[in-house]
C-alpha cells in the first residue's frame, strides 16, 4: 500500500472494506470454503497432530543453530554451481537481483508466486530497470493485471469474485471474457505460454531448502513454478533466511501438513525441487542459478519477542479463520502480510510502531494459534505488541491515561464503588428496562450497534452483603 | 472431587452488570451442599489491562486478587476468559515475586462454572428455569483457552424441557475481544451481526454463554435488533439439581 493510503487510519481502511460488496462477497465464500477443506484434510489424518508437533520442534531446533544450517545450504548450493547472495534489507536484496537482470541482458522476467518477492517490492524494481514482470501464479496475474497487491498469502486475489476478473480480462486483454473459471484460466494460460518462452529470467520464492543437499522447494498447484525454474536460462530464488530445514525428512514432516493447512489437500498438485544450474548431460533446468537469502528483519528476532513467528510455513489459514481478517480481507491491514500472522509479519520487517493499531486488529480469539499447523501462539505475541506499544509510549497519551485511571479502579475497592454509584447517576437519562440504548463519548462506540447492560441496581457484591438470606 | 466450599470469584462484570448470575450459582451451589464464599473487595481478574498490554497494572491487580482468593478452598469463576487469566497468566504474571507460589496454586484451584460442576463436582443433571429450544455459543477462551466444549453441552444436554440445538459457526468468536469492542467498532459489530443470524437461524428462544464478556455483547446486540432471543448465562438456566 502507498504512504497516501497508509495515512488512512486503520479503522477506516477496515470501514471502507466493509462496505465493499464484492470483497465481502468474496472473503465470505472464499474463507468458509478453505476453513472446511482444512478441517477435513485434518479430520481423515489422525497423525497429523503429532507431526504438528514434530514440525514446530524441527523449526526450534533449527532456530537455535541457524548460522550453521545456513552455512550448510550455501555451501551445498555452491557445490552444485548455483550462486548465494546474502541480503540485510529489502533495498539490497532488490539491487542483486536487478544487477543479476542487468548481467544476464534479461527484458523480461517470469515469477512464480512469491510473498518474500512482494515484501522486497521487486517488480517495481525490475520495471524501473528496463525487466517486464509477469506474475505467472493465476491469482497474482490477476491482481498484476489490476495493478494491486495479494491480499491473501496464497489466494492472492481472494478479494475478488469471478465476475471482476472476467471484467478485467475483457478490459486488459482486450477479448471478450465469461465469468467461468475454467475459461478465465484458459485465457490466462494461452497468455502465459508466450511469456514462459519469451523470459530470460525466471524469479521464484522458496518454501523451503533442504541444507544438506541444497535443494530448494517450491509448492505450487497450477505447474507454473516448473516453468518458471526449467525454461528461462537464468533461476533466481528469493527466500527468507528461516525457511532453511536441516534434511530431506525433516521436509517431509512439513509437506506432510503444509498444502492440508493451505487448501485441504493432502500434497499440492506440484512439489518443485531444484537443485542448482543444469548438469551436464542434463535435458532441462537454467544455465545460471542464484539464491537470496533475505533477513529484512529476521535475524534480530531469532531471540526476540517475535522469534515463534520465524516458524511460519506461510499457509495462510490463520488468515481464513481470523474473524477480522474475515470481515476486512487483506488490503486494509496495509503491509505485504496480511491477517494475524501478517501483523506479526509487518512488526518484524517494519518496526513495532507500524503495528500500533494493527496490535489491536484482533478479538485475541484464538483461532489462529488454533488452525496455525505449527502452533505459533499469534494472540500472545500480539498482546507483547501491544505491551511494547504502551511501555514505549507509542500508543495515544489518552489512552495511556484511561487504562493507568483503569488500574488505580480495580486496584481500589473503594473507587470501584464509587465507580458503581457514578455509573448509576450517569446512567439514569439513558436507561429503559434495565438498558442503556445510545449514549454519547467512549461508550458512544458500543451503542451504535448495541444495547449495554445498565449498572444493576445493587450490585452483586453489595447484595451480598445486605441479603442475610443470600449468605446462609 | 469432595468440596465443602468454594469461593465465588464474581467478576467485574457479573458483579456490576449481571448480579443474578452469581445469585444462581450460589442458589445452586448451595443445593449440591457446597458452602459458597465471597470474598470482600472483588474487583476484577485485570484481564482487561493485560489484553492491552498494560502488564504491570494487570499483575498489581493480579497480587490483590490472589491475596483475597488464596485460602479458598476452590474458586469458581463464571466467565471462562476470567478463568483463563486466573489460570494461565496469573503464574506468568507474578512468577519471580513473594505471591508466586501462592499465584501457581490458585491456578489449580480455580474452575470455570461448568467446569466446576462436571468435572469438579461430578453433577450434570438439573432441572430448568427456561423451556423450549436452547442454543449454545462457546467463548473463545473457555474453548480454546481452557479446551472446554463439552462440559457446557452434557449440562445443557440432560436439562429437561429443554431441547439443545446446534448453532453453525458455535466456534467462532461473537466479536466482543474486550477492547477491541470499542477500538473496531465496526468490525466488531459484523462480526456479531453475522454471529446473531446464525443464532437466529437455530429457532431457540435462548442463546446460553459462559462467559460475561460474549453475553454483554450477543445480548446487547439482540436487545438493539429487539430479537425475542435471549441470551443467558448457563447458571440461570440451571435452577436446582434433579
Amino acid at each position: 500500500m502507498s504512504d497516501a493510503e497508509l495515512a488512512t487510519p486503520f479503522r477506516q481502511r477496515a470501514g471502507g472494506a466493509m462496505k465493499d460488496a464484492f470483497l465481502q462477497e468474496a472473503l465470505t465464500i472464499a474463507t468458509t470454503k478453505f476453513i472446511g477443506l482444512r478441517r477435513e484434510a485434518f479430520a481423515g489424518f489422525p497423525e497429523g497432530e503429532a507431526l504438528r508437533d514434530q514440525a514446530r520442534a524441527i523449526k526450534e531446533a533449527t532456530l537455535q543453530h541457524l548460522d550453521r544450517h545456513l552455512e550448510t545450504l550455501i555451501g551445498n548450493v555452491e557445490r552444485l554451481g548455483g550462486h548465494v547472495h546474502y541480503a540485510a534489507t529489502p533495498a539490497e536484496a532488490r539491487s542483486i537481483i536487478v544487477d543479476i537482470a542487468r548481467w544476464i541482458g534479461a527484458r523480461m522476467a517470469v515469477k512464480s508466486k512469491s510473498m518474500a518477492t512482494e515484501e522486497i517490492h521487486l517488480n517495481e524494481a525490475l520495471e524501473a530497470a528496463g525487466v517486464t514482470p509477469v506474475e505467472t501464479d493465476l491469482g497474482e496475474y490477476i491482481i498484476q493485471l489490476a495493478h494491486e497487491r495479494p491480499s491473501h498469502i496464497i489466494a492472492p486475489a481472494i478479494h475478488k469474485t469471478k465476475g471482476q476478473v472476467a471484467e478485467l480480462f475483457t478490459r486488459e486483454l482486450k477479448r471478450p471474457a465469461e465469468p467461468d473459471p475454467e475459461a478465465l484460466t484458459r485465457i490466462a494460460r494461452g497468455e502465459l505460454r508466450e511469456k514462459f518462452l519469451q523470459a530470460d529470467l525466471g524469479i521464484t520464492g522458496a518454501n523451503f531448502a533442504v541444507a544438506e543437499t541444497g535443494t530448494v522447494v517450491l509448492v505450487t498447484n497450477e505447474g507454473n513454478g516448473r516453468m518458471v525454474t526449467s525454461l528461462p536460462r537464468v533461476h533466481v530464488a528469493v527466500m527468507g533466511v528461516e525457511k532453511v530445514v536441516p534434511s530431506f525428512s525433516d521436509l517431509m514432516v512439513f509437506l506432510a501438513i503444509l498444502a492440508k493447512s493451505a487448501t485441504g489437500q493432502k500434497l499440492s498438485v506440484y512439489t518443485s525441487m531444484v537443485q542448482g544450474p543444469r548438469r551436464a548431460g542434463e535435458l532441462e533446468g537454467p544455465e545460471e542459478f542464484h539464491l537470496v537469502l533475505l533477513d529484512g528483519g529476521r535475524i534480530a528476532q531469532i531471540d526476540g519477542p517475535l522469534r515463534e513467528a520465524l516458524s511460519c510455513l506461510r499457509c495462510g489459514a490463520c488468515l481464513n479463520v481470523c474473524p477480522v481478517y474475515r470481515q476486512i480481507g487483506g488490503h486494509a491491514y496495509g503491509y505485504t502480510y496480511p491477517g494475524p500472522i501478517g501483523i506479526l509479519l509487518t512488526a518484524m520487517l517494519e518496526g513495532t510502531p507500524a503495528v500500533k493499531d494493527l496490535a489491536h486488529a484482533s478479538s485475541l480469539c484464538g483461532a489462529c494459534a488454533d488452525a496455525c499447523p505449527v502452533r505459533i501462539d499469534i494472540p500472545r505475541m500480539l498482546i507483547e505488541l501491544r505491551r511494547e506499544v504502551d511501555e514505549k509510549k507509542i500508543a495515544p497519551w489518552t489512552e495511556r491515561i484511561a487504562f493507568t485511571l483503569l488500574a488505580k479502579l480495580l486496584q481500589s475497592p473503594r473507587l470501584y464503588r464509587l465507580a458503581a454509584r457514578l455509573g448509576r447517576v450517569l446512567q439514569r437519562p439513558f436507561t429503559r428496562d434495565g438498558r442503556i440504548g445510545r449514549v454519547p463519548l467512549v461508550f458512544g462506540e458500543w451503542t451504535r450497534t448495541r444495547d449495554l447492560p445498565a449498572v444493576a441496581s445493587r450490585t452483586f457484591q453489595e447484595r451480598w452483603a445486605s441479603d442475610q438470606d443470600l449468605r446462609s | 472431587m469432595t468440596v465443602r466450599r468454594a469461593s465465588l470469584m464474581v467478576t467485574c462484570l457479573g458483579d456490576l452488570f449481571f448480579p443474578e448470575v452469581g445469585i444462581s450459582i450460589v442458589r445452586l451451589l448451595r443445593k449440591l451442599g457446597v458452602g459458597v464464599e465471597v470474598p470482600r473487595d472483588q474487583t476484577c481478574c485485570g484481564l482487561p489491562l493485560f489484553n492491552s498490554g498494560y502488564h504491570t497494572d494487570a499483575a498489581a491487580v493480579a497480587r490483590r486478587t490472589v491475596e483475597l482468593f488464596k485460602d479458598s478452598e476452590c474458586v469458581v469463576v463464571p466467565s471462562g476468559s476470567c478463568a483463563w487469566m486466573v489460570k494461565h497468566e496469573y503464574p506468568g504474571l507474578l512468577a519471580g515475586t513473594p505471591l508466586a507460589r501462592e499465584a501457581g496454586e490458585l491456578a489449580e484451584r480455580t474452575y470455570e462454572f461448568s467446569q466446576f460442576l462436571v468435572r469438579g463436582l461430578g453433577v450434570t443433571e438439573f432441572t430448568s428455569a427456561v423451556s423450549g429450544r436452547v442454543t449454545y455459543h462457546d467463548s473463545c477462551h473457555l474453548l480454546r483457552g481452557l479446551h472446554e466444549s463439552e462440559s457446557p453441552r452434557t449440562l445443557l444436554g440432560k436439562l429437561q424441557g429443554v431441547e439443545l440445538v446446534p448453532l453453525p459457526g458455535a466456534d467462532e468468536c461473537c466479536g466482543f475481544g474486550g477492547s477491541f469492542a470499542v477500538r473496531l467498532p465496526e468490525v466488531s459489530s459484523q462480526i456479531l451481526a453475522k454471529k446473531l443470524a446464525n443464532v437466529e437461524s437455530t429457532g431457540a428462544a435462548c442463546l446460553v454463554a459462559c462467559d460475561a464478556g460474549c453475553l454483554m455483547q450477543m445480548g446487547g446486540g439482540l436487545k438493539r435488533a429487539s430479537s425475542r432471543v435471549r441470551a443467558l448465562h448457563l447458571a440461570e438456566l440451571l435452577d436446582g439439581v434433579r
